[in-house]
């Protein structure tokens, strides 16, 4: 399984996005610039992998899958791993002392379950928002 | 780039910008050891097991998503709204864990903006059902009008029946499944998540698709512009089965007889020299 796939080809490594420079088709070779994101945004879920975690928060919302989850993967942000939040369209970095497993589909898991304890917690930036400009 | 730099500085004096695009690191706030809180601080705490439903017929379109609101914040997790008759825009911008039965069908832009509700229609529906859904499921009984999940952001968006035209324009995520047939231009501008659909597919389908993935089960009229056949995985195949048996939309014969389409990514030439090309060519 390894690092999945990335624009056609497969990803010789998960950590391809942590140790390269994010150039790797021969446009990007030649504007030095990387296009896209750092990670298969079509890498389809494997449900073997479904932690306690989200399989508690599917109930909870009354769905019979991941869901919204489905988009959500362990990206890489200048370096460090992290996980795209669309609340507040922004990277939220991993903490540094998590240890990453060695495959993609399972750091997606971690990501999602990391993700869903961020947005719902009182500390989420969303919730100052929230009382600040709501209407109704 | 450092052999780029001509092309650089002639971009600045062109005054073109050349601004990397990036977003926004958050390094504060999070831990990893946060108490386990499955919906969001401000939701209402809602019941599936309790019960209530109003008739909408006299109703404005407003009182109806009002009404439905006070019952969520009365703590009743399920609601039947009788009588909609077709009329625009309700049960928009719910971002609660509910579930939401509508018996009849809804007008233009019906179910948009949601997070997280599972929505039933027994009819059919206007343009551009669940229009910016971010999560949830949406399940349509019969058929759908144009746009059918315009930008789409996330959740489950399902119609066992037909519909238009441009189906998934702009979808930025989450799945969009037809039971029957979709129209021209369906996954125009798609720029992530997946479609399916069971039955046909009209003229250009995945026009200019960014990034993102369509099965279709029966005949595509016409690829659109940088849409591209794509390989169907092992992977693809599960979820495909495990997705459509969800909403009891399996073909009886499975799915080896899908074609995944994906982004050619021929379109993949957005960079910060672009404009500077534009201006030569031009």
């Amino acid at each position: 399984m390894a690092g999945g796939t990335y624009k056609g080809s497969e990803l010789g490594h998960v950590d391809h996005f942590i140790d390269g420079d994010g150039l790797d088709s021969e446009r990007e070779i030649e504007i030095g610039q990387h296009i896209g994101y750092r990670y298969d945004v079509n890498l389809l879920p494997d449900y073997d992998r479904l932690t306690p975690f989200l399989t508690t928060y599917i109930e909870t919302m009354g769905w019979d899958d991941l869901n919204w989850l489905e988009d959500v993967h362990m990206g890489y942000e200048e370096g460090r791993p992290a996980v795209f939040d669309r609340n507040i369209n922004g990277w939220v970095s991993i903490p540094e002392d998590t240890e990453l497993p060695d495959n993609q589909q399972d750091r997606d898991m971690l990501a999602r379950e990391l993700l869903i304890k961020f947005q719902m917690s009182r500390r989420h930036p969303l919730v100052e928002l929230n009382k600040a400009y709501r209407k109704f | 780039m450092a052999g780029l730099s001509d092309q650089d500085n002639e971009s600045y004096e062109m005054g073109m910008h050349t601004e990397q695009l990036a977003g926004r690191t958050q390094e504060i706030f999070f831990s990893p050891r946060e108490g386990e809180n499955f919906v969001h601080p401000d939701s209402f705490d809602v019941d599936f097991d309790k019960r209530a439903e109003f008739d909408a017929a006299g109703l404005e379109i407003a009182e109806i998503n009002l009404k439905i609101r006070e019952l969520m914040e009365s703590g009743h997790g399920t609601i039947v709204v009788r009588n909609p008759g077709a009329r625009h825009s309700i049960g928009v911008g719910i971002l609660n864990r509910l579930n939401l039965i509508i018996d009849g069908s809804l007008g233009y832009f019906g179910v948009g903006l949601i997070d997280g509700p599972n929505v039933r229609i027994s009819g059919r529906v206007g343009w551009s059902c669940a229009e910016n859904m971010m999560a949830g499921t949406v399940v349509v009984e019969k058929n759908g009008g144009s746009t059918f999940g315009a930008a789409l952001r996330g959740g489950d968006l399902v119609c066992r029946g037909a519909v238009g035209s441009r189906t998934g324009i702009d979808m930025k995520g989450g799945t969009i499944i037809v039971g029957g047939d979709t129209g021209a231009y369906s996954g125009f501008m798609m720029q992530r998540g997946r479609m399916v659909v069971c039955g046909n597919a009209g003229k250009n389908l995945g026009d200019s698709m960014y990034d993102g993935t369509i099965f279709v089960g029966g005949e595509i009229r016409s690829l659109g512009v940088d849409a591209v056949p794509g390989e169907m995985t092992d992977l693809d195949r599960a979820w495909l089965e495990r997705k459509l048996a969800m909403y009891e939309l399996l073909p009886s014969r499975g799915v080896g007889h899908f074609q995944k389409i994906v982004a050619g990514k021929q379109l993949w030439n957005y960079d910060n020299l672009e404009p500077t090309e534009k201006k030569i060519v031009l």
